[in-house]
C-alpha cells in the first residue's frame, strides 16, 4: 500500500506533570493517514488532545513519541506549506488586520511587489467579508468572530498544501459561518489543498468532510473510528438533511460523543497499533472494515456548496 | 465627568500651591533688602549671617532673572541657566543611548537565550546594586578626563534597568505569536522586527523610562564631583557663593527638566503600547 500524504504514526503526547508527579498521556499510538486533497474533520469531547495533535501535524509541538510524515518527510518543525487557523486566533495585537495577513503574504510570496502583497491580502479578507475600513483595525478593536476570520483570511491566503484549523468557526453566528465554509469548500475544491479541522459541530463536519474521525475521552485518547461520508458533492446545506445516509452518519457520530466516547476511553491494551476502525453508510454500509490507513477518497465531484 | 474632574484636580493643585507659597513666604524671616544696607553691611556680605532660606518672592524674581538670558556667557564660573541645563543634558543623553545601544541587543540575547541569561545573570546581580558614583574615583583614573567620566557614570547607571527589562520583555513575549513567526518561516532577523520587538516594546521602553529618571538623579551629583560645567556643579557653586535664592531655583529648574524628561518618555511609551 503506497503511504498516504500525510501519515501519522504511533503518536504518542505525554506532558511532564510538574514537580515528578506522574506524566498524563493525552493520546498514544495514533495512526492515521490522510490522502492529497482530502477533506478530514476530527471531532471528540474538550480536552482530549485535538489541539493537541493539531499542533505536532503543524510542527509547533513534538510528539514524546511516534512521527509524522507529509509528502515523505518526516515533520521536524512548521513549514508555510502549512497554514494553521489557531484557536485562539493568534493575531499579532500590535498590527492591523491587514497587516496581519500581508505579513505572512509577504513571507510566503518573497518576490511580491508590495502592491501584489496588499491586493492578495485584500483579497482574502474580503473574502471573508471584512473590508471597507475593518482591514486598518487592531484587532483589539475587533470583535471576536472578526478576528477569527482575520486569522483565516491569514490562513488562506498562504494557500498552503495543508491547511490546519482549530475550530476555525466557533465564534462566528449561523450566517457568516455558512458563508465562510462555502468559501472555504469554494477554495479547497479549485485546488489540490487538503483540510485537517478540529469541529465540535456534527452538521459542519457531514457538510464539509470526506471523512471524519472521533476521538475518545482522554487520557490515553485514540482516534477510535473513521467515518465516510459518502454524501455527493455539490452538497447544500438546505438538502444535505434530506440525505438518506444523512441521519444515519449524523445518530453515529452523536451516538459516539454521547456514549461510546467514554466506553472506549481509557488505556488500551494488547492491539495499541490499530488504526481506526472505517464505518460507512448508504450503499457501502456494513462494509465495516480495518486498514491501516484511512479509507481512499472517492473520485470527488468537487464543486461549490451552494449557500442558503 | 473626567474633564470636571481634571478642572477639580487643577484647582486644588493651584490651590495647595498658593497655601505652600503663602506659608513658605510668610515663614521666611524679613530680611534687609539692599537700599537699608550700609556700605559696611554690603561689605561684609550682606545679610550674610542669617543666610535663610530666600521667600517664594525672591525665588520667582531670581527665576526671571534667569529665564529672561538663559544663555549669556560671562566666563567659567557665570554661565547662563540655559547652558548648564544644556551641559547636563548633553551628558545625560550621550551616556544614557550608549547605554540604550548596548543594553536592548545584549539584553535581546539574555531574553532569547536561557544559557546566556543564566551565565550573564550573577555578573548583573552584582553590578547592579552597586552605586553610579562608586565608579567615578575608577573612572576618572582610567579615562583621566572629567568630562567623559561624569558620561561613564550616567552610562552605568542607566544601563541596568535597560538591560533587565528588554531580557525580561523579549523571555516573555507570549508563546503564541512566537508561533505565529514559526509557523511563517520567518528567519531570525524578521522573528525579532516583526514579533519579538513590538511584542516587548512596552516593556523596554518602560526601562529606558527608568532609566533615564536614574540618569538625571545621578548627573546633579556626579557634576557636584567633577565640576566645571552642568547643573549639578550650578547647584554647588551657587551653595559656595551662598546664593540660596539660585540654589532653590536650580532645584526647581532640575524638577522641571527631569519631568519633561519623563513625559517624554511616557509619551513614546504610549506609541509602542498596544492592547491584547
Ligand atoms: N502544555 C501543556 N502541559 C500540560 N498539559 C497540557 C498542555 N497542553 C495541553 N495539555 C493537556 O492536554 C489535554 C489535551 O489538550 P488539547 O488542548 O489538545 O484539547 P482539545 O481536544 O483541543 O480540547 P478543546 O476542544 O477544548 O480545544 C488536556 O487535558 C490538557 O490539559
Ligand atoms: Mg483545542
Amino acid at each position: 500500500m503506497s503511504t498516504p500524504f500525510l501519515s501519522v504514526q504511533n503518536l504518542t503526547k505525554r506532558f511532564q506533570a510538574p514537580k515528578g508527579g506522574e506524566s498524563l498521556t493525552v493520546f498514544e499510538n495514533v495512526n492515521l493517514g490522510i490522502e492529497k486533497g482530502e477533506f478530514v474533520c476530527i471531532i471528540g469531547h474538550s480536552g482530549c488532545g485535538k489541539s493537541t495533535i493539531l499542533n505536532i501535524l503543524a510542527g509547533l509541538d513534538e510528539p514524546s513519541d511516534g512521527a509524522v510524515i507529509m509528502n515523505g518527510k518526516e515533520v521536524s518543525g512548521p513549514s508555510l506549506d502549512r497554514g494553521i487557523v489557531f484557536q485562539n486566533y493568534s493575531l499579532l495585537p500590535w498590527l492591523s488586520a491587514l497587516k496581519n495577513v500581508t505579513f505572512a503574504v509577504q513571507a510566503r510570496y518573497k518576490s511580491w511587489s508590495k502592491k501584489q502583497v496588499h491586493d492578495h491580502s485584500m483579497k482574502y479578507l474580503e473574502l471573508v467579508g471584512l473590508a471597507g475600513g475593518a482591514e486598518l483595525r487592531k484587532p483589539s478593536q475587533l470583535s471576536g468572530g472578526m478576528r477569527q476570520r482575520v486569522s483565516i483570511a491569514r490562513a488562506f491566503a498562504i494557500q498552503p498544501e495543508l491547511l490546519l484549523l482549530d475550530e476555525p468557526f466557533g465564534a462566528l453566528d449561523a450566517l457568516t459561518r455558512g458563508s465562510i465554509q462555502d468559501e472555504l469548500i469554494r477554495i479547497w475544491s479549485g485546488s489540490d489543498q487538503t483540510v485537517f479541522m478540529i469541529t465540535h459541530d456534527v452538521d459542519e463536519a457531514i457538510l464539509l468532510a470526506d471523512r471524519i474521525l472521533l476521538m475518545t475521552n482522554g487520557p490515553y485518547a485514540r482516534v477510535a473510528e473513521s467515518v465516510q461520508v459518502e454524501i455527493e458533492r455539490p452538497r447544500e446545506r438546505a438538502n444535505i438533511i434530506h440525505h438518506p445516509d444523512y441521519y444515519d452518519i449524523r445518530n453515529h457520530l452523536v451516538e459516539f460523543l454521547a456514549k461510546r466516547s467514554r466506553e472506549l476511553a481509557g488505556k488500551q491494551d494488547g492491539d495499541t497499533q490499530a488504526a481506526p476502525k472505517i464505518v460507512r453508510f448508504g450503499a457501502n454500509a456494513g462494509a465495516e472494515i480495518s486498514s491501516e490507513t484511512g479509507g481512499k477518497p472517492d473520485a470527488r465531484k468537487r464543486a461549490v456548496n451552494n449557500a442558503d | 465627568m473626567l474633564a470636571s474632574l481634571n478642572a477639580r484636580a487643577l484647582v486644588l493643585s493651584l490651590v495647595l500651591l498658593a497655601v505652600f507659597l503663602g506659608l513658605w513666604e510668610a515663614a521666611s524671616p524679613k530680611q534687609n533688602l539692599s537700599g537699608e544696607l550700609t556700605e559696611y553691611e554690603l561689605l561684609m556680605g550682606g545679610a550674610e549671617p542669617k543666610a535663610a532660606v530666600p521667600p517664594p518672592s525672591a525665588v520667582i524674581g531670581k527665576a526671571w532673572e534667569e529665564l529672561s538670558n538663559p544663555f549669556y556667557d560671562a566666563g567659567p564660573n557665570d554661565k547662563g541657566i540655559g547652558i548648564q541645563i544644556g551641559y547636563s543634558l548633553y551628558r545625560v543623553l550621550t551616556g544614557y543611548f550608549l547605554a540604550a545601544a548596548l543594553a536592548i541587543p545584549i539584553g535581546f540575547l539574555i531574553g532569547m537565550s536561557p544559557l546566556m541569561y543564566k551565565a550573564l545573570d550573577p555578573f548583573i546581580q552584582v553590578l547592579r546594586p552597586i552605586s553610579p558614583l562608586a565608579w567615578m574615583p575608577l573612572a576618572l583614573f582610567v579615562i583621566q578626563d572629567s568630562q567623559a567620566s561624569a558620561i561613564f557614570v550616567i552610562f552605568i547607571c542607566s544601563i541596568w534597568p535597560m538591560l533587565i527589562n528588554t531580557a525580561f520583555g523579549v523571555a516573555g513575549v507570549r508563546k503564541d505569536w512566537v508561533n505565529v513567526a514559526r509557523t511563517h518561516e520567518l528567519g531570525a532577523f524578521k522573528t525579532a522586527w516583526i514579533v519579538i520587538l513590538p511584542a516587548a516594546a512596552p516593556t523596554i521602553l518602560t526601562g529606558m523610562r527608568i532609566s533615564i529618571g536614574i540618569a538625571w538623579l545621578v548627573i546633579v551629583a556626579a557634576e557636584m564631583l567633577v565640576g566645571g560645567t552642568g547643573i549639578g556643579y550650578y547647584v554647588w557653586n551657587e551653595w559656595n557663593n551662598l546664593d540660596l535664592t539660585s540654589v532653590v531655583f536650580s532645584i526647581l529648574m532640575i524638577g522641571l527638566v527631569g519631568m519633561l524628561l519623563d513625559t517624554a518618555f511616557a509619551y513614546c511609551a504610549r506609541l509602542v503600547q498596544y492592547q491584547e
